[in-house]
């Protein structure tokens, strides 16, 4: 005789007895499955979505430096790098040339860049995964571009990227200096903007307030003003989701405080009839327990594995116009899976131990009756 | 042997409506005898079982089972002594539906912590006694009357009870049923079990192997007569 078989048997009762009520078993963890699928999913997308903002964001330059002109972004002419080299505690300072390209008859939007060191020379391309994709080029195809001018520039597939993110990559071509300023008519001695590394991070505030008093025609943005707009962008659109969820997670909160507050005629009476022939309160509690944690637990992971499939293999697919909306991006992506435990335990604490709870609740009030009763049921 | 001494039950003590069923009742039962409570529905016949199978205290006196006081015990002691020792068959049989007859015969030992399979064992031994082998894998909703009632008495028997507690058994079964009961009743008697029946039924009390009938009007023990 063991705990482990008194507990072995106990659940066995347990399945059994859910079993029993099949019907409402089965519409209960559907709607549990999809409220902790909703809830996961959104939690998941933004939090792998975040995190490649900052994987994008690891490898640029602590501040960027753009010309603006009424207002609008303009060329950078080279002439700034030595005004803004001359500045104390600049490390170096470097142009840099990307922009967009919109192919009309894929309707997708590429981003150009041309790459501090890009070894496979003019006339040639690298891509990203979504690009192929998209344009269904491998390496050694040939890809036509469509010049600033109406004239046509191919260039020849070099390498296909993988990259730790999707988002770096996908939809990215790169590409020579000279192929750019052919594609895009950047005229020389202009830049898309400046990338700016300085020697102490702490100074970043005042070389940038310096810059903007030597070049008041420009406007430095730090790499961590840039974080916090995406995280607040992320978060926000999170919080949306969240607020139209409110309905889903108060229904569920009226269904587990129907639990809690009764059990039904035919609950009691087993509960009674379980007394009557020798279980302890603590038994009926156990019983109860496991048939809340089968429930919760199968639902939860259900709901876990479910929503870990819709944000990284199916690509958000249900909440895509709300959560990506403010950009829409080109081609399509596919997020890599990133999951922090504590958001899974978060999940587990929010939802498990409620329901859990509130399966034992009812029960305790009815497993303290006297068995006596059961002889008068 | 089982000893009640003095045992007094009220219930809704101190509330308008307050209810005296048992009303200072001393009795002795040896063990290995079959003993019948007669007496008319709310005479406290049921009231008695259940002060007897630990399944509520007494508002006063005592109650020994096997020379051990009972009646102050909390109520984990309570539960274990009411495992080991009573095995109960209920008026309306009591059993679990949706469940097969196989798992409610094994339900009462289930908290015990055997393993599944020696539990398992016994319970298809006790139902195959019973010649209910092939309702095993039935479901109890299924079952006659007759049948119900033979899976409530192996379920009973599932924790091997010393003493057998039976609740108006008869009352949803017809004479022949009645009698083959009493029959079972009496095999276990033979086997060493002690058997208390509540019972207003006359095929009950005038069964050949009662020992003991106790009479219960408005809860006091009338008369207590002795059969051989």
């Amino acid at each position: 005789m063991s705990r482990i078989d008194k507990h072995r048997n106990i659940l066995d009762f347990a399945l059994s007895s859910l079993l029993r009520r099949k019907r409402k078993n089965i519409a209960l963890v559907i709607m549990y499955t999809s409220l902790i699928f909703i809830l996961a999913s959104v939690i998941f997308f933004t939090e792998a979505i975040k995190r490649e903002a900052c994987i994008l964001l690891e490898n640029s330059p602590e501040m960027i430096v753009q010309k603006t002109m009424a207002g609008r972004h303009d060329l950078i002419p080279d002439n700034y790098i030595r005004s803004i080299e001359s500045i104390r505690g600049v490390q170096s300072v470097r142009g840099r040339l990307w922009g967009y390209y919109y192919e009309p008859t894929r309707r997708a939007n590429y981003t150009l860049t041309v790459p501090e060191h890009f070894s496979y020379g003019t006339g040639y391309i690298a891509i990203g995964k979504g690009v192929s994709r998209t344009l269904e080029a491998g390496k050694g195809d040939l890809v036509p571009f469509r010049a600033y001018n109406g004239s046509y520039v191919s260039l020849e597939v070099a390498d296909v990227m993988t990259a730790e993110s999707e988002i770096i990559s996908s939809d990215l071509v790169l590409l020579s200096e000279p192929d750019f300023r052919e594609i895009s008519g950047a005229p020389g001695g202009f830049f898309t903007d400046l990338g700016v590394r300085v020697r102490n991070a702490k100074e970043l505030p005042v070389i940038a307030d310096k810059i903007r008093r030597v070049l008041p025609d420009t406007r430095p943005i730090l790499k961590n003003e840039i974080v916090k707009t995406y995280e607040t962008i992320f978060d926000w659109r999170g919080g949306i989701v969240m607020v139209i969820l409110m309905s889903a997670v108060f229904a569920f909160v009226i269904l587990a405080w129907d639990k809690a507050t009764g059990l039904s005629s035919e609950e009691k009476r087993e509960i009674g009839i379980l007394k009557g022939i020798g279980w302890e309160t603590s038994d009926v509690l156990w019983l109860k327990f496991w048939e809340g944690a089968v429930v919760s637990l199968t639902s939860f992971f259900l709901g876990v594995i479910l929503a870990y499939v819709h944000v990284f293999l199916a690509s958000f697919i249900l909440f895509e116009p709300v959560l990506k909306g403010w950009s829409v991006l080109y081609p399509e992506f596919r997020l890599v899976p990133f999951i922090d435990p504590f958001q899974i335990m978060a999940i587990f604490f929010l939802t498990v131990l409620p329901y859990t709870a509130a399966t034992i609740v009812p029960s305790w009030r009815a497993a303290t009756i006297d068995p006596d009763s059961v002889m008068r049921l | 042997m089982i000893e009640l001494t003095d045992i007094r039950k009220v219930f809704n003590a101190g509330n308008p409506n307050e209810f005296v069923a048992v009303r200072g009742a001393s009795l002795v039962i040896a063990q290995n005898r079959m003993t019948v409570f007669k007496g008319p529905s709310g005479s406290g016949k049921t009231t008695i079982l259940s002060l007897i199978g630990c399944m509520t205290r007494p508002t006063s006196g005592r109650i020994t089972v096997s020379g051990r006081e009972i009646t102050s015990l909390p109520e984990r002691f309570l539960t274990e002594i009411r495992q080991r020792t009573f095995g109960f068959v209920f008026q309306q049989f009591h059993l679990l539906k949706g469940i097969t007859v196989l798992e409610n015969v094994m339900l009462p030992a289930y908290p015990s912590g055997q393993r599944h399979l020696s539990l398992r064992e016994k319970a298809t031994g006790i139902l195959h006694l019973f010649g209910l082998s092939a309702k095993m894998s039935s479901k109890v909703e299924w079952l006659s009357g007759g049948e119900a009632q033979r899976v409530s008495i192996s379920r009973a028997l599932i924790n091997d009870p010393a003493v057998i507690i039976a609740d108006e058994p008869t009352a949803h079964l017809d004479s022949k049923l009645s009698l083959e009961l009493m029959e079972i009743l009496g095999a276990l008697k033979r086997e060493g079990k002690t058997i208390l029946i509540a019972s207003h039924d006359p095929l009950v009390s005038e069964s050949p192997f009662v020992d003991l009938v106790v009479s219960i009007r408005d809860g006091l023990l009338k008369e207590v007569e002795e059969r051989k």
